[in-house]
């Protein structure tokens, strides 16, 4: 069985909702981890490490700017290392991208606004975790609720992501149109969320784990985990 | 040991959008004050630092600016510290 890890910081607050959908959705082993635990070598490549959303240590400084020196990132770094996989949400990807673990880093919205509502994404490339069993031409409805989401890098850095195809969503309208109308928070390229080159530590912005039950009124998350969950199948044995 | 206080300033990349600034920028034509061409926002940070001579202390301003107060990605840093 998959285990997951997730980890709370104080500030955490989509902790909870990260546990219950991969344990009561998804059936996986679950584990919640405190920020100032020292180790994660009970886990193996094949396992996941979740990074969820939230506002750690306030926001202050910049979003994940504090969050990045709590103990448990050297674990994770070290995890990461070893090929297993992690996920940050919303402020588990800027928490990655502070750490160094992602490229880049997470602005304030262009608009200067805290947006909290449903979004579209469409996925750039399958070769990506959880984008491994979508649909390249499908635009998923995926809710956002954040203030610092304007993905940022380089150019350099931009044509590494493409080159390498480490751009997991782009932020699109309805019918799956990348363009400036749809480009909800000024991010370089509609970015919604990128992986590391070895495509074993992932970030982003919208909240799949807000939708991934019917009961919600959005289902259309759930199909980011099914996805997570047969990237591992097909390549736990490359990852170990 | 003598104290240090240590005055950072720290700014967005020029070629960065900085919708802080270009907000206020757009709203002082509102406040009758004309003549303003451009506005960047950034952050200023003081630190009172005890270390054994300027040299010592400039070194941790430094070292606190490259690993937690700036993000090198988006941001550029400059200080000055002076005895207290």
């Amino acid at each position: 069985m998959i285990k997951c890890g997730v980890i709370t910081f104080p500030g955490s607050n989509c902790d909870e909702d990260m546990i219950y959908v991969m344990k009561e959705v998804f059936q996986c082993q679950v584990e919640k981890i405190w920020h100032k635990d020292q180790t994660l070598e009970r886990y193996n490549p094949g396992d996941i490490i979740f990074i969820p959303g939230g506002f750690s240590y306030g926001d202050y400084l910049r979003c994940g700017a504090i969050a990045r020196f709590s103990n448990i990132m050297d674990p994770v770094k070290k995890f990461a290392d070893r090929g297993g996989i992690v996920i940050g949400i919303c402020n588990g990807f800027q928490i990655l991208c502070e750490a160094g673990l992602l490229p880049g880093q997470l602005l304030v919205n262009d608009s200067q606004k805290f947006i909290c509502r449903n979004i579209y994404l469409k996925p750039y490339s399958t070769e990506t975790p959880l984008t491994f069993d979508l649909n390249t031409e499908k635009a998923y409805m995926i809710p956002i609720a954040h203030a610092d989401g304007r993905y940022y890098c380089d150019d350099s850095t931009l044509k590494d992501l493409i080159d390498n195809k480490q751009i997991m969503f782009q932020y699109c309208n309805s019918e799956g149109i990348v363009n400036s109308e749809s480009n909800v928070n000024g991010s370089v390229l509609n970015i919604a969320g990128i992986c590391n080159k070895t495509k074993n530590v992932c970030g982003m912005m919208p909240h799949p784990e807000r939708a991934s039950e019917s009961e919600l009124g959005n289902s259309d998350g759930k199909y980011l985990f099914i996805s997570l969950l047969s990237w591992i199948k097909e390549h736990h044995f490359v990852l170990a | 040991m003598p104290t240090y206080l240590a005055k950072i300033n720290i700014m967005p990349h020029k070629e960065l959008l900085d919708p802080q600034g270009k907000t206020v920028a757009k709203n002082m034509g509102n406040l009758h004050i004309e003549g303003v061409q451009d506005v960047r926002i950034g952050k200023h940070i003081e630190m009172n630092i005890q270390a054994e001579d300027m040299n010592v202390a400039e070194s941790i301003v430094d070292q606190s600016c490259k690993k937690l107060l700036a993000n090198l990605i988006t941001e550029t840093f400059s200080f000055t510290v002076e005895q207290v």
